[in-house]
């Protein structure tokens, strides 16, 4: 009885966790720019592995489960820094589309911080030069 | 479950398609990092799911170190490309 309730769980994860994959490859093609597609990507890269890999640690004898809890881990650590980082440079190389962009709070920050425009004396100092 | 892996086993190579449409089209290298970095976690799910297939469990750890490469890759080669751009 209990075997067949584990094999369902694991059987909706697995599925579940294999069509947000598929959902993310659609969004990847079908997305108009690079943040959008990053967004995307990022599903598969989080809730997809970590579903697959509950489904797939339920299916495996408990010597084999560290590995594959241990690629859950590593794929939540490492997806929101990889995120960022491609995020950050897009904005900075200019590979966001500006007019499908609603609210740009960072443009606006930017163009406060530049130097030459009179700033306030209780202002942050602009960031250095790269 | 052997049945039910191969659907989620077919699902993730189409989701692995698109991904190498999207890294052949591409049209920035900031594309072809995101869509790289999609298609190294969506290999690792299709072995994982490979693995429970087959129940021939001689992966392990080997997915492990392929993750954090791709993590790797995708870190450098954004960074990289940063660094040119900076150039111009």
């Amino acid at each position: 009885m209990s075997d067949v309730v584990v094999d369902v769980v694991s059987a909706v994860l697995m599925l579940v966790g294999a069509g947000f994959c598929l959902l993310s490859g659609i969004g990847l093609v079908r997305f108009p720019d690079t943040v959008s597609r990053l967004h995307a990507a990022s599903k598969a890269q989080t809730l997809g592995v970590l579903l697959v890999v509950l489904g797939a640690v339920l299916q495996t004898p408990a010597g084999k489960a560290p590995s594959l809890l241990l690629i859950a881990l590593f794929s939540l650590l490492t997806a929101p820094v990889t995120g960022h980082i491609v995020a950050r440079i897009a904005y900075r190389t200019d590979a966001v589309e500006r007019r499908r962009v609603v609210l740009d709070e960072l443009a606006t920050r930017l163009v406060d911080e530049r130097p030459a425009e009179g700033r306030r004396p209780d202002d942050r100092e602009p960031p250095a030069p790269r | 479950m052997t049945t039910v892996a191969n659907i989620a086993l077919v699902l993730v190579s189409l989701a692995g398609l698109l991904a190498v449409g999207r890294l052949a089209a591409g049209p920035g290298a900031l594309d072809r990092v995101v869509a790289l970095d999609a298609l190294v976690t969506l290999t690792v799910v299709g072995a994982v799911l490979g693995t429970l297939a087959r129940s021939d469990t001689t992966t392990g750890y080997v997915l492990v170190v392929l993750s954090l490469l791709g993590f790797v890759g995708s870190i450098a080669s954004a960074r990289l490309i940063e660094r040119r751009e900076d150039m111009r």
